[in-house]
């Protein structure tokens, strides 16, 4: 067979793959995503509405905020909540900081019986990584551009 | 010469090695499936009391072994050659089952085609009078595959809809050169097809040429067709793929869809069990097979069987490496002594 012919069987098939693939169901997900991603959010404010009326400064206000946050992302992952959350919500429960601790605390304990180096240390950061390197990266990036921009 | 070959791909035994016993252990899950009557053991804990899922994989497929030699009235030592491979890294599970067994091994790797391609190489090993006992089998387990192939269990994620549940079991048959109970006549084994799907929640879509061309090549090589079958199995094609296949096959003038069925749409029940497209893994045909397929064939419900186990030959390096899904399917033709 030559290439092209090959190219052209794949191709072929991969249009008609598609058209026997059932579609995700999109209304649904983003119904989902929007009411859990929001009762999230709606927590975070809550938390905050608390915090400023202790007369706290803003920015203490906003650490303890992400802290309180990011410890039940780790604790209902640690029940084994989170990932059934996870998966009617999807976007709504994994944008959140909720969703970064989640991240972080699901490889922790799958890799537990690797030990503690390799297993905790070297794969907890598995899927948080890549975000962290890039979001850094790029605020990087962006401070430098701003310096020179305001120089 | 070769005289026991028929056509391009196919062997047919000069003297059928039987099947004189299989045994069955699943996971939970399976156990609350359609086929849950079928399965000698349900372990209520997918650990199996071990430490690491892994090991647990590595247990089940230990005492399948077991249990299947002792159903077929003979003693470990009594087995000539240990036919084995199961999904994880260096085959793990079944490497240190055999460890504590100690029986002859040869370890394989089709990925979840295992279950046919150790029936086939354990029938030509009894055909070729090299053996007279031996044992097939395969394992799989969701949660090791899960952390080897895809995302930590307790990760927060969508499932794709065409995406497939790995089962949680291990299968395994006995083959004898003499004895009771369904045959091996004829094995066609298989080659990789690869159609360029690189999607890894669509298995069933990129192991489906495979299962196709190595059905017509056994239909074109022995000159049976659909008719001549009370049941085609497929591995673990699932929804997505089961469809694609049918139609291929059809496209080629057999029409199967009399006797066709996909060992992943058996063993579980999608709607209530919410599997998706269905099961997968080796654990699939080897279930589904050495227990439901086996048992009806000994009630003599089935008579004529041809089970295709399905393997997608990929790696999670290779789909890192942006390559495509290579699939393998071999397949096997067991019938009742008229």
């Amino acid at each position: 067979m030559s290439k092209r012919e090959k190219l052209r069987k794949e191709r072929d098939y991969d249009a008609y793959v598609k058209q026997k693939t059932p579609k995700p169901t999109y209304l649904k997900n983003v119904i989902w995503a929007f009411c859990v991603g929001g009762l999230i959010c709606v927590l975070g404010q809550f938390i905050t509405n608390v915090f400023e009326n202790m007369n706290m400064s803003e920015k203490d206000v906003s650490t303890a905020r992400t802290i309180i946050l990011i410890f039940l992302g780790a604790f209902f992952t640690g029940i084994g909540v989170y990932d059934k959350l996870g998966k009617r919500a999807g976007a709504g429960s994994i944008v959140p900081i909720t969703g970064f601790a989640n991240s972080i605390v699901a490889p922790a304990m799958e890799f537990k019986r690797e030990g503690y180096i390799f297993g905790i240390g070297a794969k907890m950061f598995i899927l948080a990584g890549p975000v962290l390197v890039y979001g850094f990266g790029s605020s990087v990036l962006v401070g430098l551009i701003y310096l020179l921009i305001n120089k | 010469m070769a005289i026991k070959k028929l056509g391009k791909q196919t062997v047919q035994f000069k003297n059928p090695p039987t099947i004189i016993s299989t045994a069955t252990i699943v996971g939970p899950k399976e156990g609350e499936g359609p086929l849950r009557s079928y399965f000698d053991r349900i372990l209520t804990d997918d650990l199996y009391g071990e430490n690491s899922w892994e090991l647990a994989e590595s247990k089940m497929l230990r005492e399948t072994v077991k249990a299947a030699i002792e159903k077929g009235d003979k003693k470990i030592s009594d087995m000539e050659y240990m036919l084995a491979g199961d999904l994880l890294n260096q085959l793990m599970s079944t490497s240190f089952a055999a460890r504590d067994l100690g029986i002859p091994f040869l370890g394989i790797y089709g990925a979840c085609s295992n279950m046919a391609e150790s029936l086939s190489l354990g029938s030509m090993l009894i055909d070729g009078e090299y053996a007279d006992y031996l044992v097939a089998v395969t394992s799989s387990h969701y949660s090791s595959a899960e952390r080897q192939y895809r995302f930590p269990l307790e990760l927060g994620n969508q499932r794709s809809l065409s995406a497939q549940w790995t089962v949680t079991g291990s299968g395994a048959a006995i083959l004898a050169s003499k004895g009771k109970g369904p045959k091996i006549t004829h094995i066609t084994t298989g080659k990789v097809i690869d159609l360029g799907i690189k999607d890894v929640n669509n298995m069933g879509a990129a192991m489906a040429p495979a299962a196709v061309d190595t059905i017509v090549t056994h239909f074109k090589d022995t000159g049976f067709k659909p008719e001549d079958y009370d049941l085609i199995v497929t591995g673990d094609l699932a929804s997505v793929g089961k469809e694609i296949a049918q139609d291929m096959i059809g496209d080629v003038g057999y029409d199967m869809s009399k006797v066709y069925n996909d060992c992943g749409l058996l063993i579980f029940d999608n709607e209530k069990q919410d599997t998706h497209a269905g099961g997968s893994g080796c654990g699939c045909s080897a279930t589904v097979f050495c227990g439901y397929i086996y048992k009806e064939m000994k009630k003599r419900n089935l008579n004529k069987v041809l089970l295709v186990s399905t393997g997608a030959l990929l790696s999670t390096t290779s789909s890192q490496q942006g390559q495509s899904i290579p699939g393998i399917a071999h397949a096997v033709r067991i019938v009742n002594d008229v």
